[in-house]
């Protein structure tokens, strides 16, 4: 898992695309030029916190779900 | 052998679709589809902690900012595990203070190895040799290199390469033998009689009417 720890904290870049979903960020596109990482990071990481029920997606875009707002308050 | 060369089965070949892959990699599961858009160079090496490989790995990295210039993304392959590729990573840092930036896909199940064509059972059954697929925005194979175990690419080709293709893609020209960037580029070749005899009014530098370069 590259943006979830074992533990189930976010990485680095986790927490990084997820204050970005959290700032109203939605396409991987948006998020990897405020986060700047590298768009197919994103796209990965975004399917990831997806499937750990930390972010929800909606066709191409992301949004925080309350499991997700929940890990970076 | 014969096992090997049965699964190896389709050689992809320039002009087709790269074939489509998710794979575990030192930067997590990365699907192909997660390149689309950019440039992708995936490349294959026969193991880590290996001296060549390594010296590759280094070379990779110094043109790696080059690469970013040209919106293109590195992604190397082996078929060893993940848990190998962090720990020969993390020691070429500490032996070299090269830093590596790029994925490498951890192949143990020899699927995107097998897909890509990267096992020559000739040179070796069990590792890759060193391929390099250069893919293309549309995740079209543009180039494909193959080089034995025992020598290590040379990473003024592949950037040579990158940018006669993104020329070529940019301008509808091809590019002659030896070209680098500035260099005159060579205008297609005319379909009929009456474009081979206008091309010559047009100013361009013609050998004959088959062979003319243009200034970009």
């Amino acid at each position: 898992m590259a943006c979830i720890s074992p533990d189930g904290k976010p990485t680095e870049s986790g927490s990084k695309m997820l204050r970005a979903l959290q700032a109203g960020l939605g396409s991987p596109e948006e998020i990897a030029k405020d986060t700047g990482l590298p768009l197919f990071r994103v796209r990965s990481g975004l399917r990831e916190l997806a499937e750990a029920g930390l972010a929800k997606q909606r066709d191409d875009r992301y949004g925080l779900s309350e499991e997700g707002a929940k890990l970076i308050k | 052998m014969e096992e090997v060369k049965e699964q190896i089965g389709h050689m992809p070949r320039i002009g087709e679709p790269a074939p489509a892959f998710e794979a575990v990699t030192t930067h997590g599961v990365l699907k192909l589809e997660d390149f689309k858009g950019s440039w992708l160079i995936l490349f294959s090496h026969p193991a880590d902690f290996t001296p060549v490989c390594t010296t590759e790995f280094i070379a990779f990295t110094e043109i790696h900012p080059e690469l970013q210039k040209r919106g293109v993304e590195l992604l190397g392959l082996s078929v060893d595990s993940v848990s190998s590729h962090i720990a020969w990573v993390r020691n070429v840092e500490e032996k070299t203070g090269v830093k590596i930036p790029f994925p490498i896909i951890a192949d143990l199940s020899k699927e995107v190895s097998l897909d890509y064509g990267m096992i020559h059972p000739g040179q070796s059954k069990t590792e890759t040799v060193r391929c390099v697929f250069i893919i293309d925005p549309n995740q079209i194979i543009r180039t494909i290199l193959y080089y034995p175990l025992t020598t290590g690419r040379n990473m003024d080709e592949i950037l040579r390469i990158v940018d006669a293709l993104q020329t070529t893609d940019k301008n509808a020209v091809a590019t002659p033998a030896n070209w680098r960037p500035g260099d005159m580029v060579v205008v297609p070749p005319p379909n009929t009689q009456e474009m081979a005899e206008e091309r010559l009014k047009q100013g361009y530098e013609c050998t004959d009417w088959y062979l003319c370069k243009k200034k970009l």
